[in-house]
């Protein structure tokens, strides 16, 4: 929710290593984290609250271990990065296990073929750079900053090109069994059908995240932490109520590989939910086409008078104005918004959220791809995506109630007048 | 007194009941495309249909060079001659149980009603049907060179079929308006009929 008042606590994965002063640059390569990447002994840590450093020296975070690391032999023991490496920090975006994303959590350390043929453990083995190509670490596949390269060019096997998209590899005319569907490939993305759940490796993702909730604590005083039959956090006194699920079916959009967000400046209308980050696409887009997205569902504090997000501060010592240390939203959303430097208004209160986030993981073999009824049928997944004709989801009311009617004219017309030369001949 | 004549030629009753099978199974998976209800399901809904559509083109350019060849095309002419008394004969005279004011000939084997029908049918209903259905094969293209949205070639087609659906009831029905109620049905099966004239 607010990188940019908790830095020392969100730079154990957001960009940031060793944030020490509110002027740290973000820009410059010696602030990069070498080893985060390309550790190969697994053994390179970074401590939660450490500003993206490691643990130096024997440290516990909750009932947490870390270690000592041994720099010189991590550093020693650098390779390419792994399943294990990327997914570190990106099998727990939102801090945790399948929070942020719901196609990417630790199921993906080692999946199975039936939850991502690619990546398959036992089989073809890919790792994340396998698609996620770079050229000079500049890292292909990023959602925000700029588009995929997608459908409009060819990599060759084990050159040093761009694979982010499927068709890059498998061609836009990958079907062999019935060529309808590749006359779907303009318009629907690969995903779209070869994903047809995710969350599909045993790990829940959260749904939806409610703020407002936090800062209960049990009798006494202690954190109220609680959780459902499968140990996913229900109730945690410093992050409030959360939902979990797991193989949820995608909401679509129209998506050309742009996804667009509000900024903290940015004025929001409080009498619906806020979307935070939503796909750029239409029909009309011939260059969007529809993808699948998880919707992450939140509650988060706001300024009811300024009509912005809040910054709040989450992380620090008590007396800081953090909240997970004072459990004041009021306290930590001003020093938030001064960390942050944005005005505030010092009136608090919570606004419903919804956040796409476009699911591109867990390919599901081909057996288990959706069927044509899926999405052809009157109440089927694009059920919701209007604006345009979609075969055995779509009619016109009034053709139907025209033709049916001359159907059954014709029928009562021949019946009476079968029934009149059956009578009258007797 | 009654006397045998031989209507239909062989390929004539072929190409009928081939083209009767393939509108019928393009009629029942076209309606399940339409998501009218759930038989094959969509995919093999969508197979057959498309088989038997491209198999239907091809009878259908058969059936026009044996009508072009064989001059049996001008049978199809529409011509409103003697109409009102066939017409009447239909409402009114077949249930009282009087005679067929037409007389079939090998020449003339189409009633006014008939040449008007099959007319509309085969200059109309089947293009509007085949070349919509073309369309829906091609949709990209049809949009790229025609300007023409899958919604609008959708709903063409689907008017169509639901013409031919009207078509087809009212059609079998009146093959029961023969002799007997088979009457009909038998001569487009063995090309000779039966007739009191």
């Amino acid at each position: 929710m607010a990188t940019a008042s908790n830095w020392c606590r969100c730079t154990s994965c957001h960009i940031g290593f060793g944030w020490d002063k509110k002027e740290y640059d973000h820009t410059v390569q010696e602030n990069v984290d070498c080893l985060v990447c390309h550790d190969g002994t697994g053994t390179y840590k970074k401590f939660p609250t450490d500003c993206g450093h490691p643990a130096y020296g024997e440290k516990k975070f909750g009932n947490k271990q870390y270690k000592n690391v041994d720099l010189g032999h991590v550093a020693r023991s650098i390779r390419k990065s792994s399943r294990q490496t990327c997914g570190a920090c990106h099998f727990f975006g939102g801090g945790g296990d399948g929070v942020k994303h719901g196609d990417l959590d630790s199921s993906m350390f080692a999946p199975a073929k039936k939850l991502d043929v690619h990546m398959d453990a036992d089989g073809l083995d890919y790792n994340c750079t396998t698609c996620h190509t770079a050229n000079a670490h500049d890292i292909v596949g990023r959602n925000y900053s700029k588009s995929a390269p997608n459908s409009h060019r060819l990599a060759l096997p084990n050159d040093d090109g761009i694979r982010i998209g499927c068709e890059n590899c498998h061609s836009r005319q990958p079907h062999q069994s019935n060529q309808k569907l590749n006359d779907h490939t303009d318009r629907v993305a690969c995903q779209t059908c070869h994903i047809p759940s995710f969350a599909r490796g045993g790990i829940a993702t959260q749904l939806n995240w409610d703020w407002s909730t936090a800062g209960r604590h049990a009798d006494d005083g202690k954190l109220l932490i609680k959780k459902d039959f499968s140990g996913n956090v229900i109730y945690h006194s410093k992050k409030g109520t959360m939902t979990w699920g797991t193989n949820i079916i995608p909401e679509y959009a129209w998506y050309k590989g742009i996804m667009k967000y509000i900024h903290q400046q940015d004025k929001i209308d409080d009498s619906s939910p806020v979307t935070l980050a939503w796909p750029v696409g239409s029909y009309a887009d011939k260059n969007a086409r529809i993808f699948p997205f998880k919707i992450h569902h939140g509650k988060q504090p706001y300024d009811p008078v300024k009509k912005n997000l809040i910054v709040p501060k989450l992380f620090g010592k008590k007396g800081s104005g953090a909240y997970w240390a004072e459990y004041d939203w009021g306290k930590a959303a001003e020093k938030g918004m001064d960390d942050y430097g944005a005005p505030f208004s010092g009136q608090t209160g919570f606004v419903e959220t919804e956040f796409y986030s476009p699911i591109s993981h867990m390919i599901a073999p081909k057996e288990e791809a959706l069927t044509c009824s899926e999405c052809h049928s009157r109440s089927g997944r694009l059920a919701k995506l209007q604006g345009f004709y979609l075969p055995g989801r779509d009619k016109s009311e009034s053709l139907d109630l025209l033709g049916w009617t001359g159907i059954w004219l014709s029928f009562l017309g021949v019946f009476i007048h079968g029934l009149l030369r059956f009578i009258l001949k007797n | 007194m009654k006397k045998k004549l031989h209507l239909y030629t062989r390929f004539e009753r072929l190409w009928h009941w081939v083209q009767a099978a393939l509108i019928f199974m393009l009629a029942v998976t076209g309606f399940e495309i339409h998501g009218t209800f759930i038989l094959f399901g969509f995919e093999k809904a969508h197979n057959i249909h498309i088989f038997s559509a491209w198999s239907l083109l091809i009878l259908t350019v058969f059936a026009i060079f044996w009508h072009l060849t064989t001059g049996e095309w001008k049978q199809y002419i529409p011509s409103f001659l003697n109409i009102v008394p066939v017409a009447r004969y239909y409402l009114q005279g077949i249930v009282r149980g009087e005679r067929h004011p037409f007389a079939k000939t090998r020449q003339k084997k189409l009633n006014p009603l008939q040449k008007l029908a099959y007319f509309t049918l085969k200059a109309f209903l089947l293009p509007l049907s085949l070349l919509s259905g073309l369309l829906y094969l091609f949709p990209d293209q049809a949009n790229a060179f025609l300007h023409v949205s899958l919604g609008s070639i959708a709903v063409t087609h689907t008017a169509g079929a639901f013409a031919l659906v009207s078509f087809f009831i009212v059609h079998t029905y009146l093959t029961t308006t023969g002799g007997t109620l088979l009457s009909y049905i038998k001569a487009m099966i063995t090309g000779w009929e039966e007739t009191e004239h």
